[in-house]
Protein backbone atom coordinates (compact mmCIF):
# COMPACT_ATOMS: atom_id res chain seq x y z
CA UNK A 1 0.00 0.00 0.00
CA UNK A 2 1.34 3.42 -0.90
CA UNK A 3 1.59 6.29 1.55
CA UNK A 4 -1.15 8.16 -0.36
CA UNK A 5 -3.55 5.26 0.09
CA UNK A 6 -2.69 5.17 3.80
CA UNK A 7 -3.44 8.90 4.06
CA UNK A 8 -6.74 8.42 2.22
CA UNK A 9 -7.68 5.66 4.67
CA UNK A 10 -6.75 7.92 7.58
CA UNK A 11 -9.25 10.51 6.30
CA UNK A 12 -11.97 8.00 5.43
CA UNK A 13 -14.90 8.52 7.88
CA UNK A 14 -15.73 4.78 7.69
CA UNK A 15 -12.31 4.04 9.14
CA UNK A 16 -12.58 6.57 11.99
CA UNK A 17 -10.76 4.19 14.36
CA UNK A 18 -7.56 4.50 12.32
CA UNK A 19 -6.66 8.17 13.02
CA UNK A 20 -7.74 7.60 16.64
CA UNK A 21 -5.35 4.65 16.95
CA UNK A 22 -2.60 6.67 15.28
CA UNK A 23 -3.09 9.59 17.69
CA UNK A 24 -2.99 7.27 20.70
CA UNK A 25 0.04 5.39 19.40
CA UNK A 26 1.97 8.61 18.79
CA UNK A 27 1.03 10.12 22.14
CA UNK A 28 1.97 6.93 24.02
CA UNK A 29 5.30 6.63 22.23
CA UNK A 30 6.22 10.23 22.97
CA UNK A 31 5.33 9.91 26.65
CA UNK A 32 7.00 6.49 26.96
CA UNK A 33 10.08 7.80 25.18
CA UNK A 34 10.52 10.68 27.64
CA UNK A 35 9.73 8.70 30.79
CA UNK A 36 11.73 5.75 29.44
CA UNK A 37 14.92 7.86 29.59
CA UNK A 38 14.76 7.78 33.41
CA UNK A 39 13.87 4.09 33.32
CA UNK A 40 16.89 3.26 31.15
CA UNK A 41 19.32 5.53 33.03
CA UNK A 42 18.28 4.25 36.44
CA UNK A 43 18.35 0.65 35.29
CA UNK A 44 14.74 0.15 36.36
CA UNK A 45 13.55 -1.70 33.25
CA UNK A 46 12.32 -4.48 35.52
CA UNK A 47 10.04 -2.02 37.33
CA UNK A 48 8.56 -1.05 33.96
CA UNK A 49 7.94 -4.71 33.24
CA UNK A 50 6.36 -5.21 36.67
CA UNK A 51 4.05 -2.24 36.27
CA UNK A 52 3.04 -3.39 32.80
CA UNK A 53 1.98 -6.73 34.21
CA UNK A 54 0.50 -5.22 37.34
CA UNK A 55 -2.09 -3.19 35.44
CA UNK A 56 -3.62 -6.45 34.22
CA UNK A 57 -5.89 -7.17 37.23
CA UNK A 58 -7.23 -3.61 37.01
CA UNK A 59 -8.03 -4.08 33.33
CA UNK A 60 -9.64 -7.42 34.11
CA UNK A 61 -11.88 -5.87 36.76
CA UNK A 62 -12.76 -2.99 34.43
CA UNK A 63 -13.57 -5.52 31.69
CA UNK A 64 -15.80 -7.59 33.97
CA UNK A 65 -17.56 -4.44 35.24
CA UNK A 66 -17.66 -2.85 31.75
CA UNK A 67 -15.75 0.20 33.05
CA UNK A 68 -12.90 2.21 31.54
CA UNK A 69 -9.92 -0.03 30.88
CA UNK A 70 -7.47 2.88 31.11
CA UNK A 71 -8.81 3.91 34.50
CA UNK A 72 -8.88 0.35 35.86
CA UNK A 73 -5.34 -0.26 34.68
CA UNK A 74 -4.12 3.02 36.17
CA UNK A 75 -5.55 2.22 39.60
CA UNK A 76 -4.03 -1.28 39.70
CA UNK A 77 -0.70 -0.13 38.31
CA UNK A 78 -0.33 2.77 40.73
CA UNK A 79 -1.31 0.54 43.66
CA UNK A 80 1.36 -1.99 42.71
CA UNK A 81 3.98 0.71 42.16
CA UNK A 82 3.27 2.06 45.66
CA UNK A 83 3.48 -1.43 47.16
CA UNK A 84 6.85 -2.00 45.47
CA UNK A 85 8.16 1.37 46.71
CA UNK A 86 7.04 0.70 50.28
CA UNK A 87 8.19 -2.93 50.43
CA UNK A 88 11.58 -2.15 48.92
CA UNK A 89 12.38 0.14 51.88
CA UNK A 90 13.03 -3.11 53.74
CA UNK A 91 16.58 -3.93 52.70
CA UNK A 92 16.48 -7.60 53.72
CA UNK A 93 14.81 -8.64 50.47
CA UNK A 94 16.28 -6.91 47.43
CA UNK A 95 14.13 -4.69 45.26
CA UNK A 96 14.23 -7.00 42.23
CA UNK A 97 12.83 -9.88 44.28
CA UNK A 98 10.03 -7.65 45.61
CA UNK A 99 9.24 -6.61 42.05
CA UNK A 100 9.29 -10.24 40.95
CA UNK A 101 6.80 -11.18 43.66
CA UNK A 102 4.33 -8.41 42.81
CA UNK A 103 4.71 -8.72 39.04
CA UNK A 104 3.63 -12.36 38.94
CA UNK A 105 1.16 -12.00 41.80
CA UNK A 106 -0.71 -9.17 40.08
CA UNK A 107 -0.72 -10.92 36.72
CA UNK A 108 -2.06 -14.12 38.34
CA UNK A 109 -4.81 -12.11 40.03
CA UNK A 110 -5.73 -10.62 36.66
CA UNK A 111 -5.98 -14.04 35.04
CA UNK A 112 -8.20 -15.37 37.83
CA UNK A 113 -10.48 -12.33 37.63
CA UNK A 114 -10.83 -12.31 33.86
CA UNK A 115 -11.54 -16.04 33.74
CA UNK A 116 -14.79 -15.21 35.58
CA UNK A 117 -16.01 -13.27 32.56
CA UNK A 118 -17.64 -15.36 29.81
CA UNK A 119 -15.88 -15.39 26.45
CA UNK A 120 -12.70 -13.90 27.80
CA UNK A 121 -10.24 -15.63 25.46
CA UNK A 122 -10.62 -13.11 22.64
CA UNK A 123 -10.40 -10.08 24.93
CA UNK A 124 -7.38 -11.59 26.63
CA UNK A 125 -5.53 -11.62 23.36
CA UNK A 126 -6.46 -7.98 22.82
CA UNK A 127 -5.05 -6.98 26.22
CA UNK A 128 -1.87 -8.90 25.74
CA UNK A 129 -1.03 -7.91 22.19
CA UNK A 130 -2.95 -4.70 21.58
CA UNK A 131 -5.49 -3.69 18.97
CA UNK A 132 -6.38 -0.58 17.03
CA UNK A 133 -10.12 -1.17 16.82
CA UNK A 134 -12.77 -0.63 19.45
CA UNK A 135 -11.12 2.29 21.23
CA UNK A 136 -13.85 4.53 22.68
CA UNK A 137 -13.58 8.32 22.10
CA UNK A 138 -13.42 8.80 25.86
CA UNK A 139 -10.13 6.87 25.99
CA UNK A 140 -8.63 9.15 23.36
CA UNK A 141 -9.24 12.17 25.61
CA UNK A 142 -7.98 10.32 28.68
CA UNK A 143 -4.77 9.33 26.87
CA UNK A 144 -4.08 12.82 25.53
CA UNK A 145 -4.91 14.43 28.89
CA UNK A 146 -2.84 11.97 30.91
CA UNK A 147 0.02 12.29 28.43
CA UNK A 148 0.12 16.07 28.81
CA UNK A 149 0.01 15.79 32.62
CA UNK A 150 2.91 13.30 32.58
CA UNK A 151 5.03 15.49 30.30
CA UNK A 152 4.23 18.53 32.47
CA UNK A 153 5.32 16.74 35.65
CA UNK A 154 8.55 15.60 33.98
CA UNK A 155 9.28 19.20 33.02
CA UNK A 156 8.68 20.40 36.60
CA UNK A 157 10.59 17.64 38.40
CA UNK A 158 13.36 16.99 35.85
CA UNK A 159 16.26 18.41 37.84
CA UNK A 160 15.14 16.59 41.00
CA UNK A 161 14.84 13.29 39.09
CA UNK A 162 18.33 13.80 37.68
CA UNK A 163 19.79 14.51 41.12
CA UNK A 164 18.22 11.35 42.56
CA UNK A 165 19.29 9.23 39.55
CA UNK A 166 22.85 10.49 39.94
CA UNK A 167 23.35 10.17 43.67
CA UNK A 168 20.66 9.24 46.20
CA UNK A 169 22.84 9.85 49.24
CA UNK A 170 23.75 13.37 48.15
CA UNK A 171 20.11 14.08 47.27
CA UNK A 172 19.07 13.14 50.80
CA UNK A 173 21.79 15.37 52.20
CA UNK A 174 20.45 18.25 50.09
CA UNK A 175 17.07 17.73 51.73
CA UNK A 176 15.29 16.37 48.64
CA UNK A 177 12.32 14.09 49.41
CA UNK A 178 13.93 11.06 47.74
CA UNK A 179 11.22 8.57 48.73
CA UNK A 180 8.43 10.76 47.34
CA UNK A 181 10.35 11.48 44.15
CA UNK A 182 10.70 7.70 43.68
CA UNK A 183 6.95 7.30 44.16
CA UNK A 184 6.17 10.05 41.64
CA UNK A 185 8.55 8.48 39.11
CA UNK A 186 6.98 5.03 39.60
CA UNK A 187 3.52 6.54 39.13
CA UNK A 188 4.64 8.35 35.97
CA UNK A 189 6.05 5.10 34.58
CA UNK A 190 2.76 3.39 35.42
CA UNK A 191 0.66 6.04 33.70
CA UNK A 192 2.89 5.97 30.62
CA UNK A 193 2.42 2.21 30.47
CA UNK A 194 -1.33 2.37 30.99
CA UNK A 195 -2.01 4.86 28.22
CA UNK A 196 0.04 2.73 25.83
CA UNK A 197 -1.75 -0.53 26.60
CA UNK A 198 -4.61 -0.09 24.12
CA UNK A 199 -2.59 -0.16 20.95
CA UNK A 200 0.60 -1.92 21.97
CA UNK A 201 -0.70 -4.47 24.44
CA UNK A 202 0.37 -5.60 27.86
CA UNK A 203 3.34 -7.73 26.88
CA UNK A 204 4.90 -5.39 24.34
CA UNK A 205 4.47 -2.08 26.15
CA UNK A 206 7.84 -2.48 27.83
CA UNK A 207 9.46 -2.09 24.41
CA UNK A 208 7.95 1.37 23.98
CA UNK A 209 9.40 2.38 27.34
CA UNK A 210 12.89 0.91 26.92
CA UNK A 211 13.80 0.59 23.24
CA UNK A 212 13.57 4.24 22.03
CA UNK A 213 15.34 5.52 25.18
CA UNK A 214 18.07 2.88 24.89
CA UNK A 215 18.58 3.70 21.20
CA UNK A 216 18.76 7.42 22.06
CA UNK A 217 21.35 6.68 24.77
CA UNK A 218 23.54 4.98 22.16
CA UNK A 219 23.36 8.05 19.95
CA UNK A 220 24.31 10.73 22.46
CA UNK A 221 26.16 11.51 25.69
CA UNK A 222 23.89 14.45 26.47
CA UNK A 223 20.78 13.98 28.54
CA UNK A 224 18.84 16.83 26.90
CA UNK A 225 19.46 15.41 23.43
CA UNK A 226 18.59 11.91 24.64
CA UNK A 227 15.24 13.10 26.02
CA UNK A 228 14.40 14.70 22.67
CA UNK A 229 15.62 11.80 20.54
CA UNK A 230 13.79 9.07 22.46
CA UNK A 231 10.26 10.43 21.84
CA UNK A 232 11.16 11.18 18.20
CA UNK A 233 12.33 7.58 17.72
CA UNK A 234 9.25 6.28 19.55
CA UNK A 235 6.82 8.50 17.63
CA UNK A 236 8.38 7.66 14.25
CA UNK A 237 8.27 3.95 15.08
CA UNK A 238 4.58 4.32 15.92
CA UNK A 239 3.73 6.01 12.61
CA UNK A 240 5.84 3.67 10.48
CA UNK A 241 4.67 0.64 12.48
CA UNK A 242 1.01 1.51 12.10
CA UNK A 243 1.47 2.13 8.36
CA UNK A 244 3.19 -1.24 7.88
CA UNK A 245 0.65 -2.99 10.06
CA UNK A 246 -2.22 -1.49 8.04
CA UNK A 247 -0.55 -2.27 4.71
CA UNK A 248 0.47 -5.87 5.41
CA UNK A 249 -2.26 -6.73 7.91
CA UNK A 250 0.18 -7.53 10.72
CA UNK A 251 -0.56 -7.04 14.46
CA UNK A 252 -0.09 -3.34 15.23
CA UNK A 253 1.70 -3.66 18.60
CA UNK A 254 4.19 -6.18 17.30
CA UNK A 255 4.89 -4.17 14.15
CA UNK A 256 5.53 -0.93 16.05
CA UNK A 257 7.89 -2.73 18.42
CA UNK A 258 9.75 -4.37 15.53
CA UNK A 259 10.29 -0.97 13.90
CA UNK A 260 11.62 0.44 17.19
CA UNK A 261 13.87 -2.60 17.59
CA UNK A 262 15.24 -2.04 14.08
CA UNK A 263 16.06 1.57 15.02
CA UNK A 264 17.85 0.32 18.15
CA UNK A 265 19.92 -2.16 16.15
CA UNK A 266 20.81 0.53 13.61
CA UNK A 267 21.90 2.84 16.45
CA UNK A 268 23.96 0.05 17.94
CA UNK A 269 25.79 -0.38 14.66
CA UNK A 270 26.34 3.20 13.52
CA UNK A 271 26.13 5.43 16.63
CA UNK A 272 28.66 8.29 16.26
CA UNK A 273 30.99 7.34 19.14
CA UNK A 274 29.76 4.08 20.64
CA UNK A 275 28.53 2.23 17.53
CA UNK A 276 30.07 -1.12 16.66
CA UNK A 277 30.95 -0.12 13.07
CA UNK A 278 31.94 3.49 13.80
CA UNK A 279 34.18 2.38 16.67
CA UNK A 280 36.13 0.10 14.39
CA UNK A 281 36.63 2.85 11.84
CA UNK A 282 37.44 5.38 14.54
CA UNK A 283 40.48 3.61 16.04
CA UNK A 284 43.05 6.29 15.06
CA UNK A 285 40.94 8.90 16.84
CA UNK A 286 41.05 6.81 20.00
CA UNK A 287 44.82 6.58 19.88
CA UNK A 288 45.04 10.33 19.55
CA UNK A 289 42.76 10.68 22.56
CA UNK A 290 44.94 8.37 24.62
CA UNK A 291 48.10 10.37 24.00
CA UNK A 292 46.26 13.62 24.58
CA UNK A 293 45.46 12.92 28.24
CA UNK A 294 47.49 13.95 31.26
CA UNK A 295 51.05 12.63 31.74
CA UNK A 296 50.08 10.60 34.85
CA UNK A 297 46.96 8.61 34.04
CA UNK A 298 44.50 9.14 36.84
CA UNK A 299 46.48 11.99 38.36
CA UNK A 300 43.51 14.29 38.06
CA UNK A 301 45.48 16.98 36.26
CA UNK A 302 43.38 18.95 33.79
CA UNK A 303 43.68 17.81 30.24
CA UNK A 304 45.96 20.07 28.17
CA UNK A 305 43.33 20.43 25.45
CA UNK B 1 31.28 29.93 67.41
CA UNK B 2 32.47 26.48 66.47
CA UNK B 3 31.82 25.20 62.96
CA UNK B 4 30.75 21.81 64.27
CA UNK B 5 29.95 20.71 67.80
CA UNK B 6 29.05 17.11 68.60
CA UNK B 7 28.23 16.23 72.21
CA UNK B 8 27.44 12.79 73.66
CA UNK B 9 26.22 11.41 70.34
CA UNK B 10 24.69 7.89 70.40
CA UNK B 11 23.54 6.15 67.20
CA UNK B 12 22.00 2.67 66.83
CA UNK B 13 21.53 0.95 63.48
CA UNK B 14 19.15 -2.01 63.28
CA UNK B 15 19.13 -2.24 67.10
CA UNK B 16 22.92 -2.45 67.38
CA UNK B 17 24.91 0.34 68.98
CA UNK B 18 27.20 1.88 66.34
CA UNK B 19 28.32 5.12 67.98
CA UNK B 20 28.50 5.79 71.71
CA UNK B 21 29.11 9.07 73.51
CA UNK B 22 30.91 10.71 70.58
CA UNK B 23 32.26 14.15 71.38
CA UNK B 24 33.93 16.07 68.56
CA UNK B 25 34.56 19.72 67.79
CA UNK B 26 35.69 21.29 64.58
CA UNK B 27 36.85 24.83 63.95
CA UNK B 28 37.18 26.56 60.63
CA UNK B 29 40.64 26.24 59.18
CA UNK B 30 41.06 22.68 60.44
CA UNK B 31 41.52 19.58 58.29
CA UNK B 32 40.64 16.63 60.49
CA UNK B 33 41.14 13.00 59.53
CA UNK B 34 38.68 10.47 60.94
CA UNK B 35 40.42 7.10 61.10
CA UNK B 36 39.04 3.73 62.03
CA UNK B 37 38.58 0.18 60.74
CA UNK B 38 35.61 -0.98 58.65
CA UNK B 39 32.44 -0.82 60.72
CA UNK B 40 33.91 1.72 63.15
CA UNK B 41 31.03 4.08 62.39
CA UNK B 42 32.90 6.65 60.27
CA UNK B 43 30.23 7.00 57.57
CA UNK B 44 27.50 6.78 60.22
CA UNK B 45 29.09 9.73 62.03
CA UNK B 46 29.07 11.78 58.81
CA UNK B 47 25.44 10.83 58.17
CA UNK B 48 24.55 11.80 61.75
CA UNK B 49 26.18 15.21 61.21
CA UNK B 50 24.00 15.61 58.09
CA UNK B 51 20.94 14.48 60.09
CA UNK B 52 20.45 11.60 57.63
CA UNK B 53 20.35 8.98 60.36
CA UNK B 54 18.31 8.91 63.56
CA UNK B 55 20.30 9.55 66.70
CA UNK B 56 19.30 8.16 70.10
CA UNK B 57 21.15 10.65 72.23
CA UNK B 58 23.36 13.71 72.15
CA UNK B 59 23.40 16.79 69.96
CA UNK B 60 24.92 17.86 66.65
CA UNK B 61 25.28 21.61 66.28
CA UNK B 62 26.34 23.15 62.98
CA UNK B 63 27.36 26.81 63.06
CA UNK B 64 25.37 27.26 66.26
CA UNK B 65 22.16 25.60 65.02
CA UNK B 66 20.90 22.00 65.25
CA UNK B 67 21.65 19.99 62.12
CA UNK B 68 18.95 19.09 59.59
CA UNK B 69 19.08 17.83 55.98
CA UNK B 70 19.38 20.49 53.30
CA UNK B 71 21.49 22.97 55.24
CA UNK B 72 23.82 24.70 52.84
CA UNK B 73 26.50 25.27 55.53
CA UNK B 74 27.58 21.67 55.05
CA UNK B 75 29.04 20.35 51.81
CA UNK B 76 28.93 16.58 51.58
CA UNK B 77 31.20 14.46 49.39
CA UNK B 78 29.90 10.86 49.54
CA UNK B 79 31.98 7.87 48.48
CA UNK B 80 32.63 7.77 44.74
CA UNK B 81 30.62 4.60 44.18
CA UNK B 82 27.42 6.35 45.28
CA UNK B 83 27.47 8.32 42.01
CA UNK B 84 26.12 6.96 38.69
CA UNK B 85 29.16 7.64 36.53
CA UNK B 86 27.65 6.29 33.28
CA UNK B 87 24.91 8.94 33.38
CA UNK B 88 24.95 11.15 30.23
CA UNK B 89 25.84 14.40 31.95
CA UNK B 90 28.71 16.86 31.61
CA UNK B 91 31.05 17.85 34.42
CA UNK B 92 29.48 21.29 34.86
CA UNK B 93 25.94 19.90 34.87
CA UNK B 94 26.92 17.30 37.47
CA UNK B 95 28.34 20.08 39.65
CA UNK B 96 25.13 22.07 39.16
CA UNK B 97 23.09 19.19 40.65
CA UNK B 98 24.71 20.20 43.95
CA UNK B 99 22.48 23.27 43.90
CA UNK B 100 19.22 21.36 43.23
CA UNK B 101 18.10 21.61 46.86
CA UNK B 102 18.85 25.33 47.03
CA UNK B 103 17.03 26.06 43.74
CA UNK B 104 13.82 24.42 44.81
CA UNK B 105 11.00 23.28 42.53
CA UNK B 106 10.23 25.09 39.27
CA UNK B 107 13.31 27.35 39.34
CA UNK B 108 15.96 26.88 36.69
CA UNK B 109 19.63 27.67 37.31
CA UNK B 110 20.37 31.38 36.77
CA UNK B 111 23.49 33.51 36.45
CA UNK B 112 24.32 33.24 40.17
CA UNK B 113 24.09 29.47 40.01
CA UNK B 114 26.32 29.13 36.95
CA UNK B 115 28.82 31.52 38.53
CA UNK B 116 28.91 29.40 41.68
CA UNK B 117 29.48 26.29 39.54
CA UNK B 118 32.24 28.07 37.59
CA UNK B 119 33.97 29.10 40.83
CA UNK B 120 33.74 25.56 42.21
CA UNK B 121 35.23 24.12 39.00
CA UNK B 122 38.04 26.69 39.09
CA UNK B 123 38.75 25.80 42.70
CA UNK B 124 39.30 22.10 41.89
CA UNK B 125 41.03 22.88 38.56
CA UNK B 126 38.46 21.17 36.37
CA UNK B 127 37.47 24.19 34.28
CA UNK B 128 39.21 22.75 31.22
CA UNK B 129 37.05 19.60 31.43
CA UNK B 130 33.74 21.31 32.17
CA UNK B 131 31.96 20.01 29.06
CA UNK B 132 33.29 16.45 29.21
CA UNK B 133 30.87 13.61 30.06
CA UNK B 134 31.55 12.45 33.63
CA UNK B 135 31.93 8.85 32.46
CA UNK B 136 35.17 9.73 30.63
CA UNK B 137 37.00 11.02 33.72
CA UNK B 138 39.76 9.31 35.72
CA UNK B 139 39.33 8.40 39.40
CA UNK B 140 41.07 11.53 40.64
CA UNK B 141 39.08 13.77 38.31
CA UNK B 142 35.85 12.11 39.47
CA UNK B 143 36.74 12.83 43.07
CA UNK B 144 37.29 16.47 42.11
CA UNK B 145 33.85 16.61 40.47
CA UNK B 146 32.27 15.46 43.73
CA UNK B 147 34.25 18.04 45.71
CA UNK B 148 33.22 20.77 43.24
CA UNK B 149 29.58 19.70 43.55
CA UNK B 150 29.83 20.18 47.32
CA UNK B 151 31.63 23.52 46.88
CA UNK B 152 28.87 24.80 44.57
CA UNK B 153 26.93 25.74 47.72
CA UNK B 154 29.92 27.62 49.21
CA UNK B 155 29.77 25.58 52.44
CA UNK B 156 31.63 26.42 55.67
CA UNK B 157 32.01 22.75 56.52
CA UNK B 158 33.11 20.00 54.15
CA UNK B 159 32.52 16.32 54.94
CA UNK B 160 34.52 13.90 52.79
CA UNK B 161 33.83 10.16 52.88
CA UNK B 162 36.86 8.06 51.89
CA UNK B 163 38.12 10.50 49.23
CA UNK B 164 41.37 8.53 48.78
CA UNK B 165 39.80 5.09 48.28
CA UNK B 166 41.10 3.35 45.16
CA UNK B 167 43.39 6.21 44.06
CA UNK B 168 47.14 5.99 43.45
CA UNK B 169 49.67 7.87 45.57
CA UNK B 170 50.32 10.89 43.30
CA UNK B 171 46.55 11.46 43.01
CA UNK B 172 46.13 11.15 46.79
CA UNK B 173 48.87 13.72 47.27
CA UNK B 174 47.24 16.21 44.88
CA UNK B 175 43.86 15.76 46.55
CA UNK B 176 45.40 16.02 50.03
CA UNK B 177 46.93 19.38 49.06
CA UNK B 178 43.56 20.52 47.70
CA UNK B 179 41.76 19.59 50.94
CA UNK B 180 44.41 21.34 53.04
CA UNK B 181 44.08 24.53 51.02
CA UNK B 182 40.26 24.33 51.16
CA UNK B 183 40.57 24.14 54.96
CA UNK B 184 42.97 27.10 55.02
CA UNK B 185 40.28 29.20 53.29
CA UNK B 186 38.26 29.42 56.50
CA UNK B 187 36.48 26.11 56.11
CA UNK B 188 36.29 23.16 58.49
CA UNK B 189 37.07 19.91 56.67
CA UNK B 190 36.41 16.46 58.11
CA UNK B 191 37.39 13.40 56.09
CA UNK B 192 37.16 9.71 56.79
CA UNK B 193 39.94 7.51 55.52
CA UNK B 194 41.64 4.16 55.85
CA UNK B 195 44.79 5.63 54.51
CA UNK B 196 47.12 6.41 57.36
CA UNK B 197 49.96 7.85 55.29
CA UNK B 198 47.74 10.27 53.37
CA UNK B 199 45.95 11.29 56.57
CA UNK B 200 49.11 11.99 58.59
CA UNK B 201 50.58 13.83 55.65
CA UNK B 202 47.73 16.28 55.08
CA UNK B 203 45.66 16.51 58.30
CA UNK B 204 46.18 19.00 61.08
CA UNK B 205 44.40 16.69 63.54
CA UNK B 206 43.52 13.00 63.65
CA UNK B 207 40.54 11.42 65.37
CA UNK B 208 40.67 7.67 66.02
CA UNK B 209 37.19 6.15 66.05
CA UNK B 210 35.90 2.71 66.83
CA UNK B 211 32.35 3.04 68.09
CA UNK B 212 33.67 5.71 70.43
CA UNK B 213 36.39 8.30 70.10
CA UNK B 214 39.63 6.56 71.12
CA UNK B 215 41.94 9.52 70.58
CA UNK B 216 41.86 13.05 69.21
CA UNK B 217 45.02 15.09 68.64
CA UNK B 218 47.78 16.24 66.35
CA UNK B 219 49.49 13.40 64.45
CA UNK B 220 52.66 13.89 66.52
CA UNK B 221 50.69 13.42 69.76
CA UNK B 222 49.34 10.01 68.76
CA UNK B 223 52.54 7.99 69.08
CA UNK B 224 51.17 5.71 71.82
CA UNK B 225 50.87 2.26 70.21
CA UNK B 226 48.02 1.24 72.48
CA UNK B 227 45.68 3.82 70.93
CA UNK B 228 46.19 2.28 67.51
CA UNK B 229 45.85 -1.36 68.64
CA UNK B 230 42.65 -0.39 70.45
CA UNK B 231 41.20 1.46 67.45
CA UNK B 232 42.02 -1.04 64.75
CA UNK B 233 41.88 -4.19 66.88
CA UNK B 234 45.31 -5.32 65.71
CA UNK B 235 48.04 -7.08 67.65
CA UNK B 236 51.09 -5.32 69.10
CA UNK B 237 53.22 -6.74 66.27
CA UNK B 238 50.99 -5.41 63.47
CA UNK B 239 52.69 -3.69 60.53
CA UNK B 240 50.28 -0.81 61.19
CA UNK B 241 52.26 0.11 64.32
CA UNK B 242 55.54 0.16 62.40
CA UNK B 243 53.85 2.51 59.96
CA UNK B 244 52.63 4.78 62.79
CA UNK B 245 56.18 4.98 64.18
CA UNK B 246 57.59 5.63 60.74
CA UNK B 247 55.28 8.55 59.97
Amino acid sequence: MSITEFLTDLLNPDLAFLPKALAIAIMSSIVCGVVGCYVVLRGMAFIGDAVAHAVFPGIAVAFVLQGSLVLGGAVAGVATALLIAVFSQNRRVKEDSIIGVFLVGAFALGIVIISQAPGYAGSLQQFLFGSITGIPDRDLYVVVGAGLVILGLVLVLHKEFVAVCLDREMSRAMGLPVFWLDIVLYVLVTLAVVISLQTIGNILVLALLITPAAAARLLTDRLGVMMLLAPVIGGTSAVVGLYLSWSYDTPVGGTIVLVATAVFLAAWLVAPRHGVLTRRRGRPVERELATGTSPHPGSGLPDPR
Amino acid sequence: MRALDIEGLDVDLGGRPVLRDVRLHLDRGELVGLLGPNGAGKTTLLRAILALTRTCGGTVTVEGKPSRPGRSEIGYVPQRHEFTWDFPISVEQAVMTGRTGRLGLLRRPGVTDWRAVGDALDRVQLTGLRRRPVGELSGGQRQRVLVARALALAPRILLLDEPFAGLDLPTQELLGDLFASLASEDRAVLMTTHDLVAAVDSCSRLVLLNGRIIADGRPADLQNAELWTKTFGVSATSPLLKLVKAV
